[in-house]
């Protein structure tokens, strides 16, 4: 589709009042009477609660109540609902609301406080004494592979609580015939999302009827919803669930967590509202982390570089409950085989528990674990053979005349995986013009003269968008003309009122500043899943461009009953409908609403319906895939291992762009995000389990000193998928980044330097290296 | 619970209020006077979200406490749009795509706001510095970046 909006970079309609300071997020609501949670968390990463006095703390001032998972039991009771069951996990791994006896990791909640302050609180919670016997803990998921590694669910059997497999092709017979085959191994270290505002609940009970109302900085408040009544045994009906503004999410804020359970409960006990602020601290120890995975794999390839076969085995650190189900190590596989045409596949995942925070996925998932592999052994067979990297990928890359592509891989449904569209090659090739890497080697040799060791790295990925099954959208024109746009997909961000509202006043001829977009309250809109995997353009916007597109075909049967005309002579634009080449002949939007609103006696026109909207659902039946090569030029101090990020290209397709500004922001907001997983980013625990990384001066974060200016270039290849033509884009930026600094890095470095197959890197790491390169090979810097 | 009377200038008007001795600057705007426009984001003084200006200088409104105001001219992200219209920092953050959830953006402005007003002409390369004690996720910072050197370039071309 194209109009007057769609595909124009307007600036975005949330920005005023979120420059103005009028933003409402979790923390900014008050409700009367209102008291403040605060929660005991573990402070040992295994153990058994023995005892919790809450005697001296409940004298203290301010005090109201405190709660531990006992006072719940006339409530409800066991463990949390499991958001996305998996055949292979034949037990639920969920947390309870509130420890029920056994710690899994530091920071669990074991008991909520409620007092009149949150200081008040807080005081409280740490005059709560715990009894807790200390059990073995393992905090390193390979170690917890181990047979007579200590259990971190003593009830359970093995802490390997699954494995998956995935794979296609003849994997043994290719390696057998291959002409080389290599074996690496990779550590991706684990880290957090760090939106920049906490999690954060306020919740409260009416009275009257037991209905819960409650606020969550959440991406899922329709899941919220759903497993708080499966878990309160109530109707859905009985709980609304709003998102405010939501100061990022960038996919934990996807789960369902027991502290929004908590919080629920000690409402509907106490039956006052009650508002919990996690701070900073809390977040590093209780909001779902990522990353961390350890792999060895063999490839296969020939003399001329071209990939043939990937095998290997993967442990991945699940954290001490799945939550989320397998969602995360299933994005694992499901982001193989990449751009390459490869002709067989064999991988397995241990998905191990460990005594650590969980697991879920941040942004991207798996899927930038996978393209470091991917683009880590690409880079490994050039090295191998002393061919170009470029050269290796354009051998190995599925081609633009090979789409759509099946790749050999199965989804979720078990239908085959097929590439709609992409041209990995052309898209390489674009970035490495664009970065001018025919003239590298001088820049390379400039910086030798200021003793720096520069290198250009390259990186491609693809990226399944649009996961189904659907978002949804209601589209309604007010009798003041005013368009009101209501969907289940909340933002935490992204700029979704401002695409949504591109959609509509295009497909009803109206301007931007008409449009009200309202997201993320179970009230308004009765279904939502989640804003989550690249997929609100694709699900929520391609059905905001539906129920609209109802909308105007209402306004248009209502204009050619008034007018006696044919629908195809009439126009609909500046908030009105009018005939064709007639001035004068022509009804407002606004006039068309007030009428189908009704009155009393009067019969609809022409039978028309009443009211002047519409909802209409996008099934997104099938994933439409987005890619994207990168490119970067670091340079590396000898000295002190410092790495600076001196240009970093983009070219990146997502199809078409809704808004280009938008696509832009999400793309460099996600490489940054990569380019800390790579350099900076790194959540440290001790051997019992204890996170010694919990604030900002010890855990970093990219900072604008530290990062470059992001050059993009898109290329847009319409989706056939979907009625917009769309894929996504909000992940796309982080997937490839990681790889492609590590990669610049490497080549910085040089032949006698080593491969790297692990990140962050620090600045140790390059020193050590260049020591050990100098020992060993007389290398001269 | 000790507790201090305070008077001081906020957003140009005269305040006066009492404070827990405990209580820091940020709870106060947020939760005692209501101006949630300032965002806490670690409440241990290193993301920069609760930035505010006071006797204009920047500080981070988490790391002093509300009795330390008692005199003090303090601004935050609400005094910066006059009737209603975005400051011209504010309409560059817009234009330049320079915020996202909007969370971080506050402390930004205000970092910004008093670093344009001692120092007109910066090149990027300052102005990277002069936010660098202030953590964004949401836009890789460029944005920002060129929101700034738009605001302090049309400030300083004759009109």
């Amino acid at each position: 589709m194209s109009g007057r909006f769609f595909g124009a970079a307007v600036t975005r309609l949330e920005d005023a009042r979120l420059l103005a300071g009028k933003g409402r997020y979790v923390d900014d609501i008050e409700l009367p009477g209102m008291l403040h949670a605060a929660f005991v968390r573990a402070s040992v990463a295994h153990g058994m609660i023995r005892n919790i006095d809450t005697h001296d703390a409940l004298g203290m001032p301010g005090v109201v109540a405190i709660y531990t998972m006992a006072d719940f039991a006339d409530i409800a009771q066991g463990p949390m609902p499991p958001m996305a069951p998996h055949p292979l996990l034949k037990t639920p791994i969920t947390y309870h609301p509130l420890v029920d006896a056994e710690i899994r990791h530091v920071g669990e909640a074991i008991a909520i406080v409620l007092a009149d302050t949150r200081a008040e609180a807080e005081d409280a919670a740490a005059a709560v004494v715990l009894d807790i016997e200390f059990l073995p803990t393992v905090s390193d998921a390979g170690l917890a592979c181990e047979a007579g590694s200590p259990k971190t669910h003593t009830h359970l059997a093995s802490n390997i609580a699954a494995t998956m497999k995935a794979g296609f092709g003849n994997c043994a017979a290719v390696f057998a015939k291959a002409d080389h085959v290599l074996t690496e191994r990779f550590d991706i270290h684990r880290g957090g999302c760090h939106s920049m505002e906490c999690r954060g609940v306020v919740a409260s009970i009416e009275l009257q009827t037991d209905s819960l109302t409650i606020s969550t900085s959440s991406q899922s408040p329709y899941m919220v919803r759903r497993h708080l009544a499966v878990y309160l045994k109530c109707d859905e009906n009985d709980i609304r669930v709003m998102t405010p503004d939501v100061g990022g999410g960038f996919g934990p804020k996807a789960n369902v967590y027991p502290e929004e359970f908590a919080v629920a409960l000690a409402v509907i006990k106490s039956r006052r509202p009650v508002k919990w602020i996690e701070d900073r601290q809390e977040h590093f120890v209780a909001t779902t982390q990522q990353r961390g995975q350890i792999w060895t794999l063999d490839v296969a390839f020939t003399n001329e570089g071209r990939l043939q076969a990937i095998r290997g085995h993967c442990i991945h650190d699940n954290g001490a409950y799945a939550p989320y189900g397998l969602i995360l190590p299933a994005t694992a596989l499901g982001s193989f085989p990449g751009p390459y045409a490869l002709e067989a596949l064999d991988l397995s995942i241990d998905v191990v528990l460990t005594n650590l925070v969980p697991t879920s996925p941040v942004r991207g998932a798996c899927r930038p674990n996978v393209a470091f592999l991917l683009e880590r052994l690409a880079d490994r067979v050039a090295r191998h053979l002393g061919i170009d990297r470029q050269e290796v990928r354009r051998r190995s890359f599925i081609r633009a005349d090979q789409m759509p592509y099946t790749t050999g891989m199965k989804a979720r449904d078990g239908s085959p995986i097929s590439y709609d569209s992409g041209d990995y090659g052309g898209a390489l090739d674009l970035v490495l013009d664009k970065i001018d890497a025919a003239n590298f080697e001088k820049r390379r040799n400039d910086a030798k003269q200021r003793g720096k060791l520069r290198g250009l790295g390259i990186a491609s990925c693809v990226e399944d968008t649009g996961l189904g099954p659907f978002e949804g959208a209601s589209v309604r024109v007010t009798p003041a003309g005013k368009v009101f746009v209501a969907t289940g997909a909340s933002g935490q961000g992204q700029g979704h009122c401002t695409a949504f509202a591109q959609i509509a006043a295009d497909m009803l001829g109206v301007e931007l500043a008409d449009v009200t977009v309202e997201s993320g309250d179970t009230a308004k809109f009765p279904l939502g899943i989640s804003t989550i995997a690249s997929r609100i353009a694709v699900t929520a916007g391609s059905s905001v461009q539906l129920a609209a597109q109802k909308v105007r075909s209402k306004v248009m049967a209502f204009a050619s009953h008034q007018f006696e005309v044919g629908e195809h002579d009439l126009e609909l634009e500046r908030g009105s409908v009018g005939v064709k080449g007639i001035p004068g002949m022509s009804i407002r939007l606004s006039e068309i609403a007030r009428t189908l609103a009704g009155n009393a006696g009067v019969a609809m026109p022409g039978g028309i319906e009443p009211d002047l909207a519409a909802t209409a659902y996008f099934n997104s039946n099938a994933l439409t895939f987005a890619y994207g090569a990168n490119a970067c030029e670091v340079e590396v101090d000898p000295e002190t291992g410092d790495v600076s990020v001196l240009r970093y290209v983009v070219v990146h397709d997502c199809g078409r762009m809704i808004n280009p500004l938008i696509v832009d922001g999400q793309i460099r907001g996600g490489v940054v995000h990569g380019i800390g997983n790579a350099l900076f980013e790194r959540m440290i625990y001790d051997e019992e389990g204890q996170p010694l990384t919990t604030t900002y001066g010890d855990y970093l974060l990219p900072m604008a000193s530290e990062m470059p200016r992001i050059e993009i270039h898109h290329i847009e290849t319409p989706s056939p998928l979907n009625p917009l033509g769309v894929k996504g884009a909000g992940e796309g930026g982080t997937i490839p980044a990681a790889a492609c600094v590590i990669s610049a890095v490497e080549n910085a470095l040089g032949p006698e330097g080593p491969f790297i197959g692990l990140h962050p890197i620090s600045p140790q790491h390059i020193v050590t290296w260049l020591d050990r390169a100098r020992s060993d090979n007389g290398l001269a810097i | 619970m000790t507790e201090h009377f305070v008077t001081f200038t906020l957003n140009s008007e005269r305040r006066e209020a009492t404070v827990d001795s405990r209580m820091h600057l940020g709870d106060f705007l947020r939760h005692s006077l209501g101006l949630t426009g300032t965002h806490l984001g670690c409440e241990h003084g290193v993301c920069g979200a609760c930035t505010i200006i006071v006797n204009g200088a920047p500080i981070r409104s988490c790391l002093m406490l509300a009795v330390q105001v008692d005199g003090a001219v303090v601004e935050t992200v609400e005094s910066l749009s006059k009737a209603g219209a975005l400051s011209p920092l504010q309409q560059a953050f817009a234009t330049n795509h320079g915020l996202q959830c909007g969370f971080c953006t506050s402390g930004m402005l205000m970092t910004l706001e008093a670093y344009l007003r001692t120092t007109p002409a910066p090149t990027e390369r300052d102005v990277r510095i002069a936010i660098s004690g202030n953590i964004c996720r949401c836009t890789g910072y460029e944005g920002i970046v060129q929101a700034a050197l738009d605001t302090a370039s049309a400030k300083g071309s004759p009109t």
